[in-house]
């Protein structure tokens, strides 16, 4: 008979080879659901994992990947640290709508005035503030009136889904745009394209925020005092009441913090790869980036390689559809298996197999 | 500047493989490339393109291979889908929804030998052809079995995004429902997106609660045909395509694409080198858009009438914007006898004399 038995402490090791084991087996799964389906599995693992790294044309997916784990990174970031607090911020979506609505409302304002010195900086300031401040509204309720932070962010993803609709066909619409709804496309206005800054690279400022992000979210976590808060409030919230932590500071601080770079992720997004406020806009890079934070370990490097690793199945999956006529279900099922396999072999973290019967006593 | 160079010889690299492709490729089949903005199996337009796509690949045999990704984003995600696809070694590209305008123009403007066609957008380019349906024709002949079949004197819309081509339906469905029942009212529900099945059954649920008896649908699925059996006696037209499997009740008839004429015309240029970006706009005349069978539910009188506007309109008898016609707000749209010119139908964003409600904006 096998028991699991909780161990006294989480095992180090384990928390490190999850994440392994977890890719591991959602590559032997998703090969043997890609069989199923009649396409070969071990091509199909390859041109996921293989190709858009040292495939034929790898000197073209490799900047690509910066472009789609970027956000992702900048996202997982900010979620991080509340997922470490205990506040469980799930609307990071619809945070990154409202950053890029922010951003790109600022730069449609100053049309057709250049002038990048001022604009660019302006929108990114405006749209860390929109991810912000819509991340304070499930703050604020659950401060005052102790609802819940989840439900409530999950709900604004759907209203800040809408907001987009409407500014996409209303105040935001390009009135050169002969009747059809999306903004202006900001990669020809000069003074608020977030362009690529060194050519065929994928490096746009969105790269450099990510990257900054992981950087001080390290420093933070590691030699700061409010990292240390922020995980003791996660692993003892009475512990950090005494050390004098406010758990109301810490829930809007939290809150806050992965709003405001959800939403500075969606101004750097709408400025550049996208160039246009649409209603197609977002493709749910918030939700992702709930695996990759879990993926990564909740530590900022971790988050960076599962960023990356996360992209490598978007781009991948792509050209798995592409070909081996993989359907594009079968790609986002294989991506969701990353989490279900993570969580599940996450169980080897805090318990332990034994096999034979029950301790008698 | 080391790196820099190291990284420019890269990207040079990967643009010489994919104009060097073509050159080995002489021999091989010639891939024709097909972005879809929906899954093909979503029972409507991508299932159709889809289908027509198939019908050019029957029709050529050999000669081409066709190469196509479903459900893609619009957004940067369509760019580097099409990216692929012209490294891939694509020499022509259909790209079937008017959210890829922009990255078909934007991956166009990269791969100059690459020949793209954008359905239903307006911009073209030297190696960018757009095409398009006058679905306003085949929605003539739906106003017109509406306003017979109607009972209630309502006639419920489903209408997607609001875009002129969207709009312009709904037009065309009124001016000939009025004209054969002057009591008719129609009901406008907007969902803002193509394809949602359900979104779509809600909308036809509503609908059918206040007291429609036809349904009509911008949408692709066959969701609202459901909801119009269950509900018993309302009448239901099916979208892009046939939907034949609700015949003879509810659905009554259809518009149909058939983009597979145009298809094997445009791989045929290619092929002879004859292709040259063109702005194609054809209707039922040409047999881009088909009127599926009316089904026996419909009265034989009616019927006739039907199939009567159907020939006039594809014969050039008669066209569905033909004066005396009014806004919305009482001013005048077309004079006695005047017919509406493709770039005021191009462009329509306005509602005719009598349709309540606003295009939302």
């Amino acid at each position: 008979m096998i028991t699991l038995e909780r161990r006294p402490q989480p095992s180090r090791a384990w928390s490190y080879l999850s994440p392994i084991l977890a890719v591991l087996i959602t590559m032997v799964v998703g090969g043997l659901v890609f069989a199923a389906l009649g396409k070969p599995p071990v091509e199909a693992i390859r041109t996921i994992f293989w190709d858009p790294l040292f495939g034929d044309f790898a000197g073209y997916f490799r900047p690509q990947l910066l472009v789609k784990a970027a956000p992702l990174i900048l996202i997982a970031t900010g979620l991080s640290f509340g997922f470490r607090a205990g506040v469980w911020n799930i609307g990071a979506e619809g945070q990154y709508i409202m950053g890029a609505l922010f951003g790109a409302g600022v730069a449609l304002a100053f049309y057709p005035i250049e002038a990048r010195w001022l604009i660019f900086p302006l929108m990114v300031v405006a749209g860390t503030l929109g991810g912000l401040l819509w991340a304070m509204i499930p703050g604020v309720l659950r401060v005052r009136f102790g609802t819940n932070e989840i439900l409530v962010s999950l709900m604004l993803v759907y209203v800040a889904d809408f907001l987009l609709d409407a500014m996409a066909l209303g105040l935001l619409r390009n009135p050169e745009g002969m009747g059809f709804p999306g903004s202006r496309n900001l990669q020809q206005y000069p003074s608020a394209h977030n362009a690529e800054l060194i050519a065929n690279t994928g490096l746009h400022w969105g790269v450099i925020a990510a990257f900054f992000a992981v950087v001080a979210a390290y420093i933070l976590l590691s030699r700061h005092i409010f990292g240390f808060n922020v995980r003791l409030a996660g692993q003892s919230p009475r512990a950090a009441a005494f050390a004098g932590v406010s758990a109301n500071r810490m829930v809007l601080i939290c809150l806050g913090l992965s709003g405001g770079l959800a939403g500075m992720a969606g101004m750097f997004e709408v400025a550049g790869p996208a160039g246009q406020v649409l209603a197609s806009f977002n493709v749910g890079y918030g939700f992702t980036a709930i695996i990759v934070a879990f993926l990564g370990r909740l530590h900022p490097l971790g988050i960076l390689l599962a960023g990356m690793l996360m992209a490598l199945t978007y781009i991948g999956g792509e050209l798995a559809q592409m070909n081996l006529q993989l359907p594009r279900s079968a790609i986002q099922l294989f991506q969701g298996m990353l989490l279900f396999f993570l969580l599940a072999v996450d169980v080897m973290t805090n318990f332990r197999i034994r096999l034979g019967r029950k301790g008698v006593a | 500047m080391k790196r820099r160079t190291l990284l420019k010889t890269g990207a040079t690299a990967a643009f010489a493989a994919a104009v060097g492709a073509p050159l080995r490729a002489q021999d091989a089949p010639m891939k024709v490339g097909f972005v879809y903005v929906g899954p093909i199996n979503d029972g409507g337009w991508t299932q159709h393109h889809h289908h027509s796509a198939k019908e050019m690949v029957d029709h050529f045999g050999d000669q081409v291979e066709l190469v196509y990704q479903e459900s893609v984003p619009e957004g940067p995600d369509a760019e580097r889908v099409l990216t692929q696809m012209c490294l891939q070694g694509c020499k022509l590209i259909f790209t079937t929804s008017f959210g890829f305008m922009d990255p078909t123009v934007n991956v166009a403007a990269q791969f100059p030998d690459v020949m793209f066609e954008h359905a239903t957008g307006y911009k073209t380019a030297p190696n960018v052809s757009v095409y398009s349906a006058r679905f306003y024709e085949g929605r003539a002949v739906q106003g017109n079995l509406a306003g017979h079949m109607t009972r209630s004197n309502r006639v419920g819309y489903i209408a997607s995004v609001p875009i002129p081509e969207v709009v312009r339906g709904i037009n065309s469905a009124f001016i000939h429902a009025r004209e054969v029942n002057p009591d008719v009212e129609f009901k406008i529900i907007w969902i803002f997106e193509w394809l949602n099945p359900a979104k779509e059954a809600d909308a036809a649920q509503a609908l059918i609660e206040q007291g429609c008896d036809v349904v009509l649908q911008h949408t692709d699925s066959t969701a609202p045909h459901a909801a119009a059996q269950e509900a018993g006696d309302v009448y239901t037209f099916g979208q892009a395509s046939d939907m034949a499997e609700f015949a003879p009740k509810p659905r009554i008839s259809s518009i149909i694409d058939n983009w597979a004429p145009y298809y094997i015309d445009r791989v045929q240029a290619v092929m002879d080198g004859t292709w040259e970006s063109v702005n194609t706009w054809q209707g039922i005349g040409d047999g881009m858009v088909g009127i599926g069978e009316i089904s026996s539910a419909v009265p034989d009188d009616v019927k006739a009438e039907a199939e009567a506007l159907r020939d006039s309109i594809a014969a050039g008898e008669y066209h569905p914007f033909t004066g005396p016609l009014s806004k919305q707000d009482g001013t005048q749209f077309l004079a006695e006898g005047e017919t509406a010119d493709d770039e005021t139908l191009v462009g329509m964003n306005f509602y005719v004399e009598g349709i309540e409600g606003e295009i939302p904006s």
